[in-house]
């Protein structure tokens, strides 16, 4: 088979394709359910795969729920993201020790080892194209990240359902997985328990090409399309984002920003769970003897007012300043520094945010006074001269 | 590192029910290296022995609680160059803060058989309203690592690297699904400090808010989603009047919300 070639798969031979991935040496890292949540954990079979589960997303609510048929990929996204695999929330960068006055330095070993990502939905994939393009584009690779990148098989899947919470559609990148990934799966659950696989690459072929298949045919096609035709038109939240990096630049000063800050509990939820912000904050420790010295790389939030903090205190020590800070980022400056918009349309800030703020509301709400804001702007103007 | 002499350290008890200097001794693998980098001059849990100050690091507990205390902390700042206080009772005035709220006579009458013996204040407050404080280290009890981590930085002349923003952050870097969000469950971490590594959601627990406010809290906010999950204010100023009821923004959360 070729990259770009379908065929069709049972229930049976998706679990051969993860027991092959399992015998070539890759580790699978797929859906759980475990804690209330359907979470993305190491698995070991097929038969891990939290089979018949769905969830409920709302702002700031996520309910786990039975469904009426046997679907492996039924839901939406999970709490977490694959930044967890790929970029690791806390990571020892290196240690030192002193030895006769000298200080010897020993790297950590990275060795994340073969992993297969089972599940992939389409917002994740890019997800990881932006994060790939932050840390691994331009002169300096980041050796953690390039590591764990370097070796990772990816079994994309379709949605057939979105979340309550769910934007791919408007941020154009789902629910159909279009790149960056071995194998796309479409679960056909009417008719047959079934897979549509579409190969991505050589390696995809060549797994496929070691378990039972057939051909796809027109009527696989068809009821493939009509799964992911669902899933787009079920989107929770839509976001227009129609010249959106200028709107935000107009509106830095939008009376909106203090509103939100008013419920805003500076937590940093929403950029833990975002699978595209990177920051991190950087530790070192010592022993007591001062012998032994660690440099510790964690998950960072510019909620923290340490993230902006340089001599003399924080520079947004505002909550509006950092929330401000975050979604400009996310939305429109991300554009400026990396070509591509910073939000995937996941909507998991709006799922796990302990208030259920929604980042497609504020930007709504802004949206819509905007122009009333700009006049009220020229009318002050114009009282001052 | 080669020192003229190990710096002198004192570990003194108010009013508290002494875990947070537990934690010294609890050190276990740590506490033969403290030993070695410190001299312990005065910490009668530990030891009789009692070297004379001044003393180079006074780690105090408790909170204030009595007019003899009152004057004590006034002496142990004298003879303390670094002064740390350790754990809610000296960093908010603890669980006995509780009585700031109430009327401490009654109380006093009610408890006791002869309530003429005892001799007490009506409140309970954090060692920093009494003398200058050094560095405030939180927590019900404190956390083993962050109390080397503060040792370690005092020997060392840096500041110690302990996190003031919120047990979320903790709670996401494990791994734990928010308990609040997938359960419903009441959790006062997005307004807690960290430190404890997010102990109780991992057990599907909310948060306690034993470290007490973090950097930036937003209680209001907080406290309505709570009302939104169904929660009464009665409960809502319950939950916020624990081992930190003192500190801001949790007391005056907790009195906006105590039913009149």
């Amino acid at each position: 088979m070729q990259p770009g070639a379908h065929a069709v798969i049972d229930l049976a031979g998706f679990g051969q394709v993860l027991d092959l991935l399992r015998a070539s040496g890759y580790r699978l890292i797929g859906p759980v359910r475990r804690d209330g949540a359907i979470v993305y954990d190491e698995i070991s079979s097929a038969a891990d795969l939290p089979a018949g589960w769905t969830e409920e997303q709302g702002p700031g609510t996520y309910r786990l729920q039975r469904r009426n048929d046997g679907a492996l990929f039924g839901y939406a996204t999970a709490p977490d993201s694959w930044k967890r695999a790929l970029h690791p929330p806390v990571l020892r960068l290196w240690q030192g020790r002193r030895v006769n006055g000298d200080l010897q330095v020993a790297d950590e070993p990275d060795d994340a080892g073969p992993r297969a990502f089972i599940g992939v939905r389409a917002c994740d994939l890019h997800a990881i194209a932006i994060q790939d393009r932050v840390f691994l584009a331009g002169q300096y690779a980041d050796p953690a990240y390039k590591a764990r990148s370097e070796n990772v098989f990816i079994v994309a899947v379709n949605c057939g359902q979105a979340g309550g919470t769910c934007f791919c559609l408007s941020m154009g990148t789902g629910p159909k997985a279009t790149m960056g990934f071995d194998l796309a799966l479409t679960e056909i659950v009417d008719g047959g328990h079934r897979f549509l696989v579409e190969v991505g690459t050589a390696r995809g072929a060549e797994i496929l090409d070691g378990v039972p298949h057939r051909p796809a045919d027109g009527a696989d096609g068809e009821a493939a399309a009509q799964v992911v035709a669902k899933a787009a038109a079920q989107m929770g939240r839509s976001l227009d984002t129609r010249d959106i990096k200028d709107l935000l630049y107009r509106n830095l000063e939008h009376p909106r920003w203090q509103e939100v800050a008013a419920r805003c509990l500076t937590c940093g939820n929403c950029t833990m769970v975002c699978p595209t912000c990177f920051c991190t904050t950087v530790e070192d420790a010592t022993d007591l003897a001062g012998d032994h010295a660690e440099r510790w790389r964690r998950w960072g939030s510019c909620f923290s007012l340490e993230f902006s903090y340089v001599h003399g205190g924080s520079i947004r020590a505002s909550a509006a300043s950092r929330y401000r800070q975050w979604l400009t980022h996310k939305l429109a400056t991300w554009i400026d520094q990396f070509g591509t918009s910073g939000c995937v349309g996941c909507g998991r800030c709006i799922t796990w945010c302990p208030v259920g703020i929604d980042i497609t509301e504020e930007v709504r709400a802004i949206r819509e006074t905007s122009a009333a804001m700009a006049g009220a702007g020229k009318e002050e103007h114009r009282a001052d001269a | 590192m080669a020192r003229q002499r190990r710096p002198k350290v004192a570990v003194w008890k108010f009013a508290s029910c002494d875990g947070c200097q537990l934690t010294l001794l609890n050190c276990e693998e740590e506490l033969l290296a403290v030993a070695g980098e410190v001299e312990i001059a005065y910490f009668l849990e530990a030891s009789r022995a009692v070297v004379r100050g001044p003393y180079d690091l006074s780690l105090v507990e408790g909170s204030i609680s009595t007019p003899h205390d009152a004057a004590r902390i006034q002496m142990v700042r004298r003879v303390s160059r670094v002064l740390v206080t350790i754990g809610a009772c000296a960093t908010a005035g603890g669980i006995q803060a509780l009585r700031n709220f109430a009327d401490v006579e009654a109380w006093r009458a009610l408890v006791y058989a002869h309530p003429d013996y005892v001799e007490t204040l009506a409140t309970s407050t954090p060692v920093a309203a009494h003398v200058a404080v050094d560095f405030e280290l939180r927590g019900c009890p404190i956390n083993k690592g962050q109390l080397v981590e503060v040792l370690t930085a005092f020997l060392h002349g840096r500041r110690p690297a302990i996190p003031t923003d919120s047990v979320c952050l903790e709670c996401k870097r494990r791994g734990t699904v928010c308990v609040m969000v997938a359960d419903g469950t009441p959790c006062l971490g997005p307004i807690t400090q960290a430190g404890c590594g997010a102990i109780c959601p991992a057990y599907q627990r909310g948060c306690y808010g034993c470290y007490g406010p973090m950097e930036t809290p937003n209680a209001t906010a907080l406290a309505d989603w709570w009302k939104h999950l169904g929660v009464p204010d009665g409960d809502i100023a319950r939950a916020l009047r624990t081992f930190n009821a003192w500190a801001e923004p949790f007391r005056t959360e907790s009195e906006r919300r105590e039913p009149h």
